[in-house]
């Protein structure tokens, strides 16, 4: 064969087309990149899980006071992950995103290994580890010396807003010492409480029926924002938009800022920000004007509607007449910036609902609502008839504190407790007032009515929640002995001398509340679902530990062997129901009106118990936040939201990771919200940087033009700027507490401040 | 290969119900918990932060006060292509790492295959890919929590979601051993779905006329993300409102509803 230039050219593009097909053919280089891609794999800090048998354990979830029954997928001695608990009264097989990320908590960098003792600077976060025993014997050493010294009553205590078993017994515990100064954070659920008992005459808590209620109206509450027991309502919302359910609930939302509820909401009501209390005073004149009210509950269960004489015989005005006479909807339409014939379709289609009702307690219902705003909502709930009626507003009768033993107290515990309480000079003005959180701090650093010596945090996070969160931590720097309960390393912490951690709810049993609000009531019980992953004790032990270790009357106060011991008293019938199920819930029948008012009657102006003798007739109040509105023209408010932060505790890792880049910007800097009406005339650009100042602190903020914002406000996320925490949360963005002061409710004296003034500055 | 039973087999798909969803982020965390998503000191930077389930905010953008805003939540679309088997990425993936299971219509990522390319990256135009760009730390105990059925991907490799298949391996391994070949509706079911509080999530076999995915997709307020790319996604959303509709759509004219198919 001759080889020329054809038989060259032929044999060489057929070799480059063979190659070219072989190499698709032949598996070699497939093979090659995989086994790259193995062997690049193959590092040993690439984390290889071991397996193990699976296995599922039940426990409620405390991280919020929802209340969730959740169960623990357990891979061996692991817990791997948090479900919801399906069948479960509370939320039947859902979780929220902080619920599901509760084995951040359980094995993350936020936990506080063992008992600690303060080795650095107060707030410095510098501890050196002790024993449980040194723990204990040094505070009960330092605590029977305080008392020892004749002045008991200069140790204060802080608890959570849930009212358990272990905040009662460091209420037990205070008052076996000599102490009135317990405190602790009220919410909405407390001025709620407190409007049932003057309006009904009742000690109560007050429930909403939601799953069966056909017309929700709203002054606020951020149903699906984390309100009351944020999962049964996440839940209840999707129900009322599934095709297939046949009883839908209409929610109309009154809110100034477009949140996630008010955007869900079927309709939204932008009314002026602090004005929900009017709006509704506005709608309970529609009401009565139209003779729309539920005459039957009006006329036999009710009390002053109409004109009345007080016990000096003098004629009063009765509900109906000042109503009538001046909060018309045209009246109010200034104050609450919504158009008169809006409020009258609304009151109209509540009235005329089968199944209305009204709930109240803003955003996520933590914060301590004003009293007025809360006895409007209550009378439109009085109108339309549904108390304890199935949709309705439910008053659910108070259980009476836990059956134990009488609390032991000597002299000295007995004139401690005479003294008056830290926070008495604040609370004169206001006739309602019981405990005013907000005003502790500025009686520490004044030190008066007397200096605080020792200052027990068995929960909450005073250095991070309270307003003017700044002074709150000068004033924990300030007390001489700070002792924290705290499971993790939260803002509190930081500034405590010693830290006695606590369990958290997967590794060892204590009772949850029923949730806020939820109807019917379920009391739950958390279990230790994993043996504790660190030298935490739940904190009932160390404080019966404590008292045990001071002797005497103390100790003889806490004669329980453990707080197992005092837990299972405390639940008494329930604990058989508890310990086997896991949840108690309230099967008993809602009362019917002449069995809960027994003789007594609805008051629509009732008479404080401190004193008036004509009644708290309705007021259109609007809380006003105080400051100068010519250098600070606008007005920053909060903005609540379940991916921030829902009760106590402050965002997990993977919630930091949920957050879209329009609250929390690359730098880490806090994106405020403002609309484009505003932006524009400050001349701030959408996401460009600015300064915020209010009158209690400066921060640096990026602006995001938002038309759901009404003009005017600047919406400010809630749930940054922690100063604990590990590095997943600490410093990002800045602490809306610590720009915000408190501005008190007339009546109560709680902190009712809806926001705070405001200035923006271009960068 | 020839999948002449392609019409009987199981289609895996989603329905989200945008009417439902509260834009809570259950979803997100629910998923990143069951696995394995790895987290960082700073997730603001969006490209780089991996969220295989990821919630999008979409608003009206009419001024105060008649702004309206739904909640998205975006897990991977599992397109199934014009032929199945035709996901925009698989065909692009030099290393065979990003497969479509024609028994299941879930489309996979192998990680110990993928050699951190990124095609299949750019070919997504739902950006339901990621890329670890750095190794996975579980700092404190955390890696005790890692589930042993989801592998942890290492730095350089390109992660999805994955319909949790995970659970659907464990379901069939139960199903086998049982003598069942196919699986109850309720014995599948992603994360996502399961934590869901407004359950807003409906999964199952789009195939199976008993499963409710199956009767919700032919919705008149059912859309796909992009239908009009011809990608054929798996994962159907409902809105009642017509601006969502259109938005999430980006409906062009008469190329819209041209890769619909067809209802009864």
């Amino acid at each position: 064969m001759k080889f020329d230039r054809r038989t060259f050219l032929t044999l060489g593009l057929g070799a480059v087309a063979g190659g070219a097909v072989g190499i698709n053919f032949t598996p070699v280089p497939w093979k090659l990149t995989d086994d790259v891609s193995i062997w690049t794999q193959n590092w040993p800090w690439t984390p290889v899980p071991q397996t193990g048998e699976t296995s599922y354990k039940q426990t409620t979830c405390t991280l919020c006071p929802g209340g969730c029954g959740v169960s623990v997928r357990k891979v061996g001695k692991r817990c791997v992950k948090i479900e919801g608990t399906e069948g479960h009264p509370v939320n039947n097989g859902g979780v929220c995103l902080l619920g599901n990320s509760g084995l951040q908590y359980l094995y993350g960098p936020d936990r506080v290994r063992g008992p600690m003792k303060r080795a650095g600077r107060r707030g410095e976060g510098r501890f050196i580890e002790i024993t449980w025993e040194e723990a204990i014997s040094e505070v009960a050493e330092k605590l029977a010396k305080i008392r020892a010294a004749g002045k008991p009553h200069t140790v204060a205590c802080m608890t959570g807003a849930q009212q358990d078993t272990v905040s009662a017994l460091f209420a037990r515990f205070l008052e076996a010492y000599g102490s009135p100064n317990l405190f602790k954070s009220p919410t909405a659920w407390d001025t709620q409480r407190l409007s049932a008992r003057l309006m009904c005459g009742l000690d109560a808590a007050v429930g909403y029926d939601l799953d069966n209620a056909d017309y929700i109206l709203s002054f606020g509450s951020g149903l699906i924002d984390g309100w009351g027991s944020p999962v049964h309502h996440l839940a209840n919302y999707g129900a009322w938009h599934d095709p297939d359910t046949k009883e839908k609930a209409y929610l109309v939302q009154a809110e100034p800022r477009l949140s996630l509820t008010a955007a869900k909401a079927d309709a939204w009501v932008a009314v002026n920000p602090g004005a929900e209390g009017p709006l509704a005073l506005a709608m309970v004149h529609v009401i009565i004007a139209d003779g729309l009210y539920d005459k039957n509950f009006v006329n036999s269960y009710t009390t002053r509607f109409e004109d009345w004489t007080d016990p000096d015989g003098r004629q009063q005005a009765g509900f109906k007449r000042t109503v009538l006479e001046n909060y018309s909807p045209d009246k109010l339409a200034k104050i609450t910036g919504v158009a008169p014939e809006r409020v009258r379709k609304i009151a109209r289609e509540f009235a005329r609902a089968r199944k209305p009702v009204a709930i109240c307690g803003t955003a996520q219902g933590d914060q301590a609502a004003a009293l007025y705003h809360v006895m409007a909502v209550q009378a439109l709930n009085a109108l339309a008839g549904n108390i304890n009626r199935p949709g309705g507003m439910q008053i659910l009768e108070a259980e009476g504190p836990f059956p134990w033993p009488d609390v032991q107290k000597d002299a000295k515990a007995e004139k401690g407790l005479e003294k008056p309480r830290l926070d008495a000079p604040a609370a004169k003005p206001y006739p309602l007032a019981d405990g005013l959180i907000h005003a502790f701090a500025g009686a520490v650093l004044a030190q008066k009515p007397y200096p605080v010596e020792a200052l027990l945090v068995a929960g909450g996070d005073p250095a991070y929640f309270l307003p003017r969160a700044s002074e709150a931590k000068k004033a924990l720097s300030a007390i001489p002995l700070v002792v924290s309960f705290s499971p993790v390393f939260n803002d509190t912490a930081m500034y405590a001398d010693y830290i006695l951690p606590d369990d958290l709810y997967l590794e060892s049993v204590r009772d949850v509340p029923s949730p806020p609000g939820l109807v019917p009531r379920v009391v739950g019980l958390t279990r230790a679902v994993t043996d504790p992953v660190y030298a935490s004790r739940p904190a009932g032990d160390s404080l019966i530990a404590i008292a045990k270790a001071m002797g005497g009357t103390v100790a003889g106060s806490f004669a329980w062997k453990n707080y197992q011991a005092a837990l299972k008293q405390a639940m008494g019938g329930k604990w058989r129901t508890l310990s086997s199920k896991g949840y108690w819930i309230d099967e008993s029948p809602a009362p019917s009106w002449t069995q809960l008012f027994g003789g007594k009657r609805f008051s629509f102006c009732p008479t404080p118990p401190a004193g008036g003798r004509t009644g708290m007739k309705p007021q259109p109040l609007v809380v006003d936040i105080p400051g100068d509105a010519k250098s600070m023209p606008l007005l920053a408010v909060p903005v609540k939201s379940m991916q921030l932060e829902n009760g106590q505790m402050a965002a997990t890792p993977f919630m930091m990771k949920t957050i879209p880049d329009t609250v929390l910007d690359k730098a880490d800097v806090l994106v405020v919200e403002v609309n484009p009406q505003t932006a524009g005339k400050l001349g701030i650009g959408n996401r460009k940087a600015a300064r915020l100042a209010t009158p209690f602190g400066e921060a640096d903020v990026l602006v995001v033009h938002n038309e759901g914002v009404m003009p005017g406000l600047v919406g400010l996320p809630c749930g940054f700027g922690h100063a604990g925490y590990s590095r997943f949360v600490r410093g990002k963005g800045a602490n809306y507490h610590a720009l915000s002061g408190a501005v008190a409710d007339p009546l109560t004296g709680h902190d009712v401040a809806w926001g705070v003034r405001a200035r923006l500055t271009q960068a | 290969m020839i999948h002449k039973e392609e019409g009987n087999l199981p289609r895996y798909g989603m329905v989200i119900d945008l009417d439902k969803c509260t834009g809570c982020g259950a979803c997100m965390v629910a998923c990143q918990s069951e696995n394995n998503v790895p987290f960082k000191e700073n997730e603001t930077n969006k490209l780089d932060s991996i969220t295989w389930m990821r919630i999008f905010k979409v608003s009206n953008g009419e001024p105060f006060p008649g702004t309206e805003m739904v909640y998205l939540p975006r897990p991977c679309q599992h397109c199934e292509g014009q032929h199945p088997g035709h996901p925009p990425c698989t065909s692009v993936c030099p290393a065979t790492a990003t497969d479509y299971d024609h028994a299941t219509g879930v489309v996979s990522q192998i990680y110990t295959r993928c050699f951190g390319c990124r095609y299949c990256m750019t070919a997504c135009p739902y950006l339901v890919r990621y890329f670890n760009w750095w190794d996975p730390h579980f700092p404190a105990d955390t890696e005790k929590y890692l589930s042993p059925d989801v592998s942890v991907r290492m730095r350089g490799v390109v992660e999805k979601c994955s319909f949790c298949f995970h659970r659907f391996q464990r379901a069939m391994d139960k199903a086998y051993y049982e003598g069942r070949k196919e699986l109850e509706e309720m014995e599948y079911q992603t994360a996502c779905t399961q934590a869901c509080p407004a359950g807003a999530i409906t999964f199952g076999d789009l195939n199976n006329p008993h499963h409710q995915v199956h009767k919700l997709k032919d919705s008149p307020r059912a859309f796909r993300l992009l239908e009009k790319l011809g990608t054929n996604p798996k994962v159907y959303y409902l809105s009642s409102k017509k601006w969502v509709r259109k938005a999430c759509d980006n409906e062009m004219g008469k190329e819209h509803n041209k890769y619909r198919p067809k209802r009864k």
